[in-house]
């Protein structure tokens, strides 16, 4: 059969108004559906007609699951709240910078109008064998393209390989790691609720998907609680060009510090592995010792422990290195004259 | 939004066309109302009634031939109205030249469709239906298996003594001498180097096996014994799509014999007869419409060869038929630049002087007509650097990528990008400054260039590039910048570059055309298509100012066949500006003769006693006369040559027919440019880059650029800055990002996005870019203008790669673009770590 890309295949769009609905559809259509945020990977996967879903399920009416909601002790993100809302919300400027900057630097502002938190989190990789359609190990074949003698894989993972080694490219993901982000899960079944670190799964749990929704559930919300509010934050994301770019690597940190010393802190990267990683044991190891650059080069150190670069990306040995060092120790301010 | 008044403003003081009205003067191009909102309508916004759709069967192998097609379980879907084979496609025709000589059709060229595809994405076949979805769908129903072909995507595999040839017959092009009054076909030939060549180039330092072309003038090995310095590097450069914003689109229908064509060109005049010999028709069937076309940069110099399908569709089923090109379509049929792999040994004088240059270039041609990209490369290098002796060698090479066409600077940007680094690194070593080297270096007057053609090496018409790039240096503060400490703050270095740059600007002998009108308005015919430039309207400029006519009383025609245009110089190689003020020139003194010799009819006295301007013809002293409007009456009484009954022998026959097709309308003057030319015409571009580096990530910015022009007079000067901007951000690209990635095993791309192939956007560039102009006369034509799309293209892309050589070494980079692993893990290593002959990383 030839293969023919860039027009969309027909389907029966649904266009619920409750999520009450939008689960009731869910659960009757199973894994025949599609689910619908901002569109900005579903559409490739449809025009490209790799996924022919028979029923598309857009949630673009459902206004329950949109706006941000600040609460005593937590905020509420609807799934369906645009990445450029989340980016400027006044409580995420001021309490939770980290996510502030994190959803400002996604793709472009038009992408970020458009994009939704939902959907940034449960994005798919962006592994140019699987988005063009390669039966790899992630489409259900046996075979990584990326990691073969020849493959290109500039942009694919240094830890957590398992026969896959695409990448999560998620920007708000780490942020909300960070953050103890807490993701409602929902389905006609009930109610779930997930650490944010645990929505995301490696290979070696479901080389297929790169979270743990199951057919028939819906990502409804992201709380963010109290804990990090306010703390000393910081996010860089490192790319080839200054906008519409997925990272090549980014990272995320949250830190308490008194008497100069860390109390506490959470530290994620993210496209360094399927999954975004929390770096717990850098999180430990600096525990009461000066945020510093000092402090910043053990923990770089310490965090690309067991990185294995592929033939094309060893370059984000060091990167991770020095992006984890800059997240608790800083970086100094360039100001020319 | 970054400040567009900044970007694109010259320095308030400059003020261009003194003692001229028009030349040199902004002004409200009469299309711009319909760009900014949305009225103008391009191809795809063209609908005719029961237009059919049809989509296209891409090639998934990169070498491969049709074993097995079933298509009709396709067919038989409700919709599909019918299916065009390549068996279905018209001969290639050959191409009866102006001067009567003929050239023959390559029996291997480019079809629009076929049954042995040569490179991943190529079209074998098409269908048309209802709508899209029935023609996608219908696509998917067909079968079809290929037989797979031994396939190459790196030149230098394919020069291997076993390396496989992308074509059955052949690696390169045999072009055989002409025979007479016609020119043979070219035939596919087989070119492989020894492992002693490959053995012998050490350390990534790119091999140097026969090439089947060579020249050179001078005394290198007298000048490499003289250097105080001899560097002798491997650069590499990329493959970067034209990424135009509209695809190549096309529909068309059939109406009286006459084919109707709608499709995106940047020459409307000229693309008839490409699309007449793409249908084997004639000419006179051809109608073009093109009045907006969203981005050639050289892929649609005419056109497409793709527009034949909906063409023959359109006939096979008696209905218009659309071909909506996808983005993914257009980076496989759209066109690119070929990456050029450069070896050169460069011998310096202690003040900088090149006293001997020893250039090789490799250029991967892709499979398909072979491009000029490896020749120009030397060509402009020997004139931009002026090189006391030089050799030049090359070859271009087939692999089985998508086909290759002239990209803004073909050839320039490529040899500038493979030299300006080196030039960078003999300064630090020569302790020069590196304004300075190029200064000594630069081409001033009537300088030579290339190989002796004859026994003389050719020369340029003008060169005032010293003073370009002075006042470059001085408008850029380069002193302040290059002693400002400290380089490195913290992780950030800063560094700056400066980068000579040029192209071709222009060519001779085009027609021009228009008629004054018995309302006393002026109608110029142009025949120039609307790419983007505003040349298409630009140039009338010029007649407008010769006739002293208001712009207010001018109206140009462009944009469809039909309405009886101009002989006009394709819009490729920066010529229109230069080609078309001349045409446009000849022409208003053709109309201000006639208008002389109307009055001295109906007034008496001689032609000469007679003034013309402000829309009259007047006897100079006592101001008698008659208006334009009088004036055209006239004409029309008088006939002959006044109202275009009869026209100069000198004319092209398009131009002729045009012209009588337009007789009785008014006074019709149409003229061919033969004023003299002494040189071939190049514009030349001084530019200069800041970036500041993150030595930590390897991430880097453009904080500042400025590009300084030496294009002769200038026309529009709104217009020249956008040029000389945005020409120079088609050049960042190079360096910034922009490439193919192909996985090498399976001969596919993988880079078919442009979120994967990375074309800059208008976030990596300063918001306040400066340009300016020396605004001097070429003596060669008589406006004084040259052209500008392409010679700040080479400067944009080498002056940051200069800037990062200046923020972080000479060994951190041998190929283009750099990102942040180049930088990260050469920086780390202290060499470069990243392989430049490497094909598609």
């Amino acid at each position: 059969m030839a293969v023919i890309h860039d027009v969309m295949p027909a389907f029966e769009l649904l266009q619920p108004n409750s999520t009450d609905e939008a689960q009731s559809i869910l659960a009757r259509y199973g894994s025949d559906a599609w689910v619908l945020a901002g569109g900005l990977d579903s559409f490739d996967w449809l025009k490209d007609r790799i996924r022919k879903p028979r029923v598309v399920v857009d949630l673009s009416g459902v206004d329950e699951l949109r706006g941000i909601r600040v609460n005593s002790d937590a905020v509420e993100i609807g799934a369906m709240t645009t990445l450029t809302e989340v980016a400027q919300h006044p409580v995420f400027r001021e309490k939770y910078g980290v996510l502030a900057e994190a959803a400002s630097m996604v793709a472009s502002p038009q992408i970020r109008n458009q994009g939704t938190i939902g959907g940034n989190v449960s994005q798919d990789t962006r592994c140019w064998y699987y988005r063009a359609g390669w039966p790899c190990y992630r489409a259900g074949g046996n075979i990584c393209y990326a990691d073969t003698p020849e493959g290109r894989n500039r942009e694919h993972a240094i830890l957590g390989a398992d026969r896959c080694v695409a990448v999560n490219p998620s920007d708000t993901a780490p942020a909300l790691i960070v953050l103890d982000a807490k993701f409602v899960i929902r389905s006609q079944k009930g109610e779930r609720v997930v650490d944010a670190e645990d929505y995301f799964i490696d290979p070696n749990i479901d080389i297929t998907r790169l979270h743990v929704l199951q057919p028939g559930e819906l990502l409804a919300a992201v709380r963010i609680p109290s804990t990090w509010a306010g703390a000393r934050f910081y996010f860089e994301k490192i790319r080839d060009r200054n906008v519409w770019d997925f990272p090549l690597l980014n990272v995320a940190s949250a830190m308490f510090v008194s008497n100069d010393r860390i109390d506490h802190t959470r530290i994620a990267v993210n496209a360094a592995a399927a999954r975004p990683l929390r770096l717990k044991n850098v999180e430990t190891a600096i525990r009461g010792m000066p945020p510093d650059a000092a402090t910043g080069a053990m923990a770089g150190k310490l965090a690309v422990q067991g990185a294995v670069p592929l033939q094309f990306n060893a370059y984000k040995i060091p990167l991770m290195r020095n992006l984890v060092k800059r997240a608790i120790g800083g970086v100094e301010e360039a100001t020319w004259t | 939004m970054p400040d567009a008044k900044n970007s694109s403003a010259a320095p308030a003081a400059q003020v261009f066309g003194a003692g001229r009205k028009l030349i040199g003067k902004d002004y409200q191009t009469p299309d711009l109302y319909a760009k900014v909102t949305g009225r103008a309508k391009y191809a795809e916004d063209y609908h005719a009634p029961g237009m059919l759709f049809c989509k296209l069967l891409l090639s998934p192998v990169p070498h491969g031939r049709v074993k097995h097609l079933d298509v009709r379980e396709a067919l038989a879907m409700p919709g599909v109205k019918a299916i065009l084979m390549p068996d279905d496609l018209p001969p290639p025709a050959d191409t009866l030249t102006d001067n009567g000589t003929v050239i023959k059709a390559n029996p291997k060229g480019e079809r629009a469709l076929t049954m042995e595809p040569v490179y991943q994405g190529e079209p074998v076949l098409a269908l048309a239906a209802v709508d899209e979805l029935t023609a996608a769908d219908a696509i998917e129903k067909i079968q079809i298996e290929f037989e797979p072909l031994p396939f190459v995507l790196d030149p230098l595999e394919t020069l291997r003594p076993d390396g496989p040839n992308a074509r059955l017959d052949g690696n390169f092009w045999v072009k055989p001498p002409a025979a007479g009054k016609q020119t043979p076909a070219p035939h596919l030939g087989e070119l492989k180097w020894t492992e002693a060549d490959f053995a012998t180039a050490k350390d990534g330092q790119l091999p140097m096996g026969k090439t089947p072309d060579q020249w050179s003038y001078g005394d290198l090995d007298s000048g490499f014994s003289r250097a105080a310095l001899v560097l002798d590097e491997t650069f590499v450069t990329p493959d970067t799509s034209h990424q135009t914003l509209e695809t190549r689109t096309a529909m068309a229908y059939w109406q009286n014999g006459k084919v109707y064509m709608h499709t995106g060109t940047q020459s409307t005049a000229q693309t008839v007869p490409a699309i007449a010999r793409w249908l084997n028709i004639d000419p006179s069937k051809v109608v073009l419409i093109s009045e907006y076309t969203g981005g050639g940069f050289g892929s649609k110099v005419t056109a497409g060869v793709s527009l034949i399908i909906p063409a023959l569709l359109a006939k096979k089923t008696g209905t218009p038929v659309m071909m909506r090109i996808s983005r993914e379509e257009e980076t496989f049929i759209g066109r690119a630049r070929p990456s050029l792999m450069g070896r050169m040994k460069v011998g310096f004088a202690s003040d900088g002087r090149i006293l001997a240059l020893d250039m090789f270039v490799l250029s991967n041609n892709g499979p398909y007509d072979a491009q000029g990209d490896a020749g120009t490369s030397g060509r402009i290098v020997s004139l931009l650097y002026q090189p006391e002796a030089m050799r030049w060698r090359g070859a271009t090479i087939l692999t089985n990528t998508p086909p290759r066409s002239a990209q803004s600077s073909p050839g320039g940007l490529q040899g500038i990008t493979i030299i300006e680094p080196i030039i960078a690194k003999a300064a630090r070593q020569l302790g020069l400054d590196q304004v300075a080297i190029r200064r000594i270096n630069c081409p001033e007057g009537k300088a030579p260039f290339s190989g002796p053609v004859d026994g003389t090496r050719p020369h340029a018409t003008s060169s005032f590039l010293k003073q370009a790039l002075d006042r470059g240096a001085e408008q850029f503060r380069w002193k302040e910048r290059v002693v400002r400490t400290p380089k490195r703050i913290g992780s950030k270095v800063r560094g700056v570059g400066v980068s000579l740059s040029c192209f071709v600007g222009g060519t001779i002998g085009f027609d021009g055309l228009l008629v004054i009108r018995p309302n006393g308005r002026v109608t110029f015919q142009s025949g120039i298509g609307n790419l983007g430039t505003e040349s298409v309207i630009d140039v009338h400029r010029a007649g407008a100012e010769v006739l002293g006519v208001s712009w207010d009383k001018c109206d140009v025609v462009w944009g469809n066949t039909e309405n009886n245009l101009p002989f006009t110089c394709v819009s490729g190689g920066s010529q229109t500006t230069h080609a078309m003020t001349r045409a446009a020139h000849a022409t208003a003194m053709d109309a201000r003769k006639k208008l002389q010799e109307i009055a001295s009819k109906t007034l008496g006295g001689t032609p000469e006693e007679y003034e013309v301007a402000d829309e009259r013809v007047y006897r100079k002293g006592d101001g008698r006369g008659i208006t334009f409007a009088e004036a055209a009456q006239r004409a029309i009484q008088l006939g002959g040559i006044y109202d275009g009954h009869e026209c100069s022998p000198e004319l092209h026959k398009l131009t002729k027919a045009s012209v009588a097709a337009l007789a009785g309308q008014g006074l019709v003057a149409a003229a061919k440019d033969t004023y003299p030319r002494d040189g071939f015409t190049f514009s030349y571009v001084a530019s200069f880059a800041e970036v500041e580096v993150d030595v930590e990530t390897g991430q880097y910015s453009l904080v500042d650029f400025l590009a300084y022009a030496d294009v002769g007079s200038v026309i529009h000067p709104r217009a020249l800055g956008g040029q000389v901007l945005g020409r120079s951000v088609l050049g960042m690209g190079h360096a910034l990002g922009q490439k193919w990635v192909y996985d090498p095993h399976y001969g596919a791309m993988l880079s078919t996005r442009f979120y994967q192939n990375k074309p800059p956007t208008i976030l990596d560039v300063p918001v306040n870019m400066q340009w300016g102009a020396l605004d001097i006369p070429d003596p060669e034509t008589p406006v004084g203008a040259r052209g500008i799309g392409e010679p700040p293209v080479g400067g944009g892309c080498a002056s940051i790669l200069n800037a990062l050589s200046d923020a972080l070494g000479d060994e951190i980079f041998r190929r283009a673009p750099v990102n942040a692993d180049t930088i990260l893990t050469s920086f780390e290593a202290g060499r470069p770590m990243q392989h430049p002959l490497m094909a598609y990383i």
